[in-house]
């Protein structure tokens, strides 16, 4: 029995009780995603992973990834790994059918990803930026890129990849120097980049890379860089693969994690490339694919958490040692501060799973929603919260693995056990793709002050029309609705706070942007857990389902409510302590 | 068109059969594949506290491995050519449509569900398929040896000789020459050849193929394949039981063991506990 089963039953809940799949069914792009095709979906990635994709995780972290030739080897494990993945048809399974996509809701693809990740990460980051780079060509790239390559893409049969990163370009992208220089129809593009995941690799044939690049003539800053699509081999016009461009691997990078994953410095000598949208238009292109890509990194840090779960449950479950103060118990499980090492890693990932599948929801209805007003208000809640998932959940997840890890003792600690891999292979969650501090600045400047806070007091009213909900469903109910409730109080409180003093020292806003992040995100989660508390009740009210898993969730977001939710007023306090002490020491002495 | 039989048939067919076989012969019209919902391999049975039977609320069903097998036997006979149409079935409450959909997602053409809301005893079952089996006039039937659940390893016997025809159980190997089979059976003493003439009822055994997984694509198409629903009640086979379950309980805990000083001291333990005369 594999080491990772999907916990499909868990996310199928979220996604009939709290994401609304129903209503997302309704929308006419999806009226074929109804929850017993869902369901089966899910069952059928979740065999997938659990047989072939999961076994080969600890492989790739022993085994990483080499350069040979010129070309960058991948354990042979993940070569058959794709080719069943690809074969199975699941590499566009939220892509648009009009890309050769399954055309599926995004709310289901994040459960698929979820699945995909919790196997085996540094390998799902392939099939991840393909569809990442898929939907840039398909949105921004011409009428002969997108024949060329998007379909070849969505099905897997080719891979894209993300250039940006220049060792002196990091969070800030303007500084990017590699040059692009018109020829014809087509440009030639010079310069070296860093840290390209699966920028290089034997498992398709050919590799499709987006590539931040400067026109000789660009103006400086971020409206001075351009998209352009460079082929690893030059496509003939009749589809064929024609000659080797000019893009090559120079390295692969040993890192802390992620080891099965080919982290790439990618040197560009003369490489013929396309422009994808507009000249000095670069970086928008990039942004337009910015909510997929942070949403799918929170995935990750959710979806190691799982993992790392699943692991510590089975280890707490047969470890003997000791015995309880009852007596009743030999195994580990029962001791109570293990048991509060398990249930904090439960109830954080049910929060953090289940605010991430409604904010996919919510980009369903934000694209496919026949009324204006509707998508308009669904993107909202789209850009308010997509830091948060991307911050909250990667942050959150640092604490779990580890906390897995810590369940085991000991034995965590050697690698044989395998739990320290995900410890390992979580950190770079809060790194790539916009830093922790990067989201945080997203959120507090882009997403609250700009508009006045306009979307978070949304958010707030709808938090507080489930606390009223709470209040009334009696007894059962009356720990999570307290909790809510001054969850909620700390939040309006600091967003007032932060409104009324935000001009007055210009580090107030960085200084506090932490913080609100992971107070939002914890109020988040015990958001979703009171949505869920109050269908588990309605549900057991009904007298159908399976009760002891709806008691379950009960009982897991009484616990969030009262060990957990405690940190949002935490962070209420520093938020409103402003900057001074953050700035009192000078830099000489830190 | 060759055929390799493998190492594993004693059997040597020779050039002239070899001729006649896989696809050359006589295609049949349609096999039949029955299908039962089981507790999932991979979950824990934990029985009920008040004893009537074993958890099944929120636990995940599947297809029984068996049948399974049987299933992309039936799936690789039609993609050679030996068959035009596989048909799925199955016996139980209406939670078995999502089974049959899995059986249609790995490319059966139609499928049926018999409703029926109670256990039922193996006669019963094999009763119902000789219903279904004269309605549909397959040219074969295969069915997994057991289910997992109640490992009883009865129906496709069962149904074999309700139906008065031959039986070939426990295939680890099926080949079919036109309106004969030949199956490889896994039997005590090892393997087993056997012919028959079709129809015929074939139970698999667990080494006989490795099912496919299911494709993205074909989960969607499955839910636009028919899927028809009859009342067990309305075909007029007996389903009453002829067993009463008295109780469900699980196995006892393992006791401790206890080490002993030398095989004297053994052998005496042994004698105490009964187990040496």
């Amino acid at each position: 029995m594999s080491d990772y089963q999907a916990p499909v039953r868990e996310m199928m809940f979220v996604l009939r009780e709290l994401a609304g799949i129903d209503a997302v069914a309704t929308l006419p792009a999806y009226t074929d995603a109804t929850a017993d095709v869902v369901e089966a979906v899910l069952g059928e990635a979740a065999q997938l992973a659990a047989d072939v994709i999961a076994p080969t995780n600890a492989i790739g972290d022993r085994a990483g990834t080499r350069i040979q030739n010129g070309g960058v080897v991948v354990p042979p494990e993940f070569i058959d790994v794709y080719r069943q993945f690809t074969a199975g048809g699941w590499a566009g399974l939220s892509l648009d059918a009009g890309m050769g996509g399954q055309g599926l809701p995004y709310a289901v693809g994040v459960a698929a990803e979820e699945i995909w990740q919790a196997a085996n990460l540094a390998w799902a980051l392939c099939p991840l930026l393909t569809q990442a780079a898929a939907r840039t060509i398909e949105s921004h790239g011409s009428a002969t890129l997108r024949r060329t390559y998007v379909q070849r893409m969505a099905s897997g049969e080719w891979t894209g990849t993300m250039n940006l990163t220049e060792p002196q370009a990091g969070s800030d992208l303007a500084a990017v120097r590699t040059q692009a220089v018109r020829e014809g129809d087509h440009y030639r593009v010079s310069g070296q980049k860093i840290f390209i995941t699966w920028g290089d690799h034997d498992m398709a044939d050919n590799i499709v890379h987006l590539v931040l690049a400067r026109l000789p003539d660009a103006e400086a800053g971020t409206r001075g860089t351009s998209l352009f699509l460079v082929p690893k081999f030059l496509v003939n016009p009749d589809g064929s693969i024609g000659a080797r461009n000019g893009v090559a691997p120079v390295s692969v990078e040993h890192k802390l994690g992620i080891h099965g994953s080919p982290t790439c410095v990618m040197a560009f000598d003369n490489a013929i490339g396309y422009l994808v949208g507009e000249e000095g238009r670069g970086l928008a292109c990039m942004f337009t694919m910015m909510n997929h890509a942070r949403l799918g990194v929170g995935l990750e840090g959710i979806a190691i958490s799982e993992r790392s779960y699943q692991k510590a449950r089975a280890y707490a479950r047969d470890r003997v040692q000791g015995r309880t103060a009852d007596g009743r118990s030999r195994a580990i499980i029962g001791h109570p501060d293990v048991r509060r090492m398990v249930v904090t890693m439960k109830s954080q990932i049910e929060a953090m799973r289940a605010a991430a599948y409604c904010v996919a929801a919510d980009l369903d209805f934000a694209h496919h929603a026949p009324d204006p007003a509707a998508r308009a208000r669904h993107q909202a809640r789209v850009d308010l919260l997509i830091p948060v998932i991307k911050g909250w959940c990667t942050e959150t997840a640092q604490q779990l693995t580890s906390i897995g890890l810590q369940v085991h003792g000991g034995m965590g600690y050697v690698e044989e056990t395998g739990v320290a891999q995900y410890y390992r292979d979580a950190r770079i969650t809060t790194i790539y793709e916009g830093t922790t501090g990067i989201q945080a600045g997203d959120f507090v400047g882009r997403k609250i002050l700009r508009d006045g806070g306009t979307a978070l007091q949304a958010l707030i009213a709808d938090m507080r029309a489930t606390v009223r909900e709470l209040k009334a469903g009696g007894e059962r109910l009356a720990v999570i609705a307290a909790g809510l409730e001054r969850g909620v109080a700390a939040l309006a409180a600091s967003a007032a706070w932060l409104a009324g003093n935000w001009q007055r020292h210009p580090a107030i806003p960085g200084a506090a942007s932490y913080h609100l992040l992971m107070l939002t995100g914890v109020l988040l989660g015990a958001w979703q857990h009171g949505r869920s508390a109050l269908a588990a009740v309605r549900l057991l009210g009904a007298g159908g389902g399976d009760r002891a898993f709806l008691e379950a969730r009960l009982a897991t977001a009484a616990f969030y409510a009262t060990q957990i939710l405690p940190q949002a007023e935490a962070s209420r306090q520093a938020i409103v302590a402003g900057s001074d002490d953050l700035l009192a020491l000078p830099e000489n002495q830190l | 068109m060759a055929v390799d039989v493998g190492g594993l048939s004693p059997y040597d067919w020779g050039p002239t059969i070899r001729a006649a076989c896989f696809g050359c012969g006589k295609s049949m019209k349609k096999i039949m594949v029955c299908l039962k919902r089981v507790v999932d391999y991979n979950v824990r049975v934990r029985v009920k506290a008040d004893g009537t039977g074993v958890v099944t609320d929120g636990v995940k069903m599947s297809i029984n491995p068996f049948d399974e097998i049987a299933l992309e036997e039936a799936l690789r006979i039609r993609e050679r050519g030996g068959a035009a149409e596989v048909v799925v079935v199955t016996i139980g409450p209406a939670d078995c449509q999502q089974q049959l959909r899995t059986g249609l997602a790995m490319g059966a053409d139609r499928a049926i569900l018999v409703e029926h809301g109670t256990e039922l005893e193996p006669l019963a079952v094999a009763g119902l398929l000789l219903k279904l089996v004269e309605k549909e006039h397959p040219d074969l039937v295969i069915v997994g040896k057991q289910a997992i659940d109640d490992d009883c390893n009865q129906t496709g016997q069962m149904l074999a000789a309700l139906w008065d025809r031959p039986q070939a159980t426990f295939a680890s190997k099926l080949e079919v020459d036109g309106d004969r089979i030949r199956v490889t059976r896994e039997v005590d003493a090892g393997l087993e050849v056997i012919e028959a003439d079709l129809p015929a009822v074939v139970t698999t055994d667990l080494r006989l193929n490795e099912p496919r997984y299911v494709k993205l694509p074909d989960i969607m198409k499955a839910k636009k394949k028919p899927l028809e629903i009859l009342a067990a009640g309305s075909l007029g086979a007996a389903l009453e039981p002829s067993l009463r379950t008295t109780g469900y309980a699980p196995p006892p805990e393992r006791q401790k063991g206890a080490m002993v000083a030398d095989v004297d001291a053994l052998v005496g333990a042994l004698r105490d506990k009964g187990f040496l005369g």
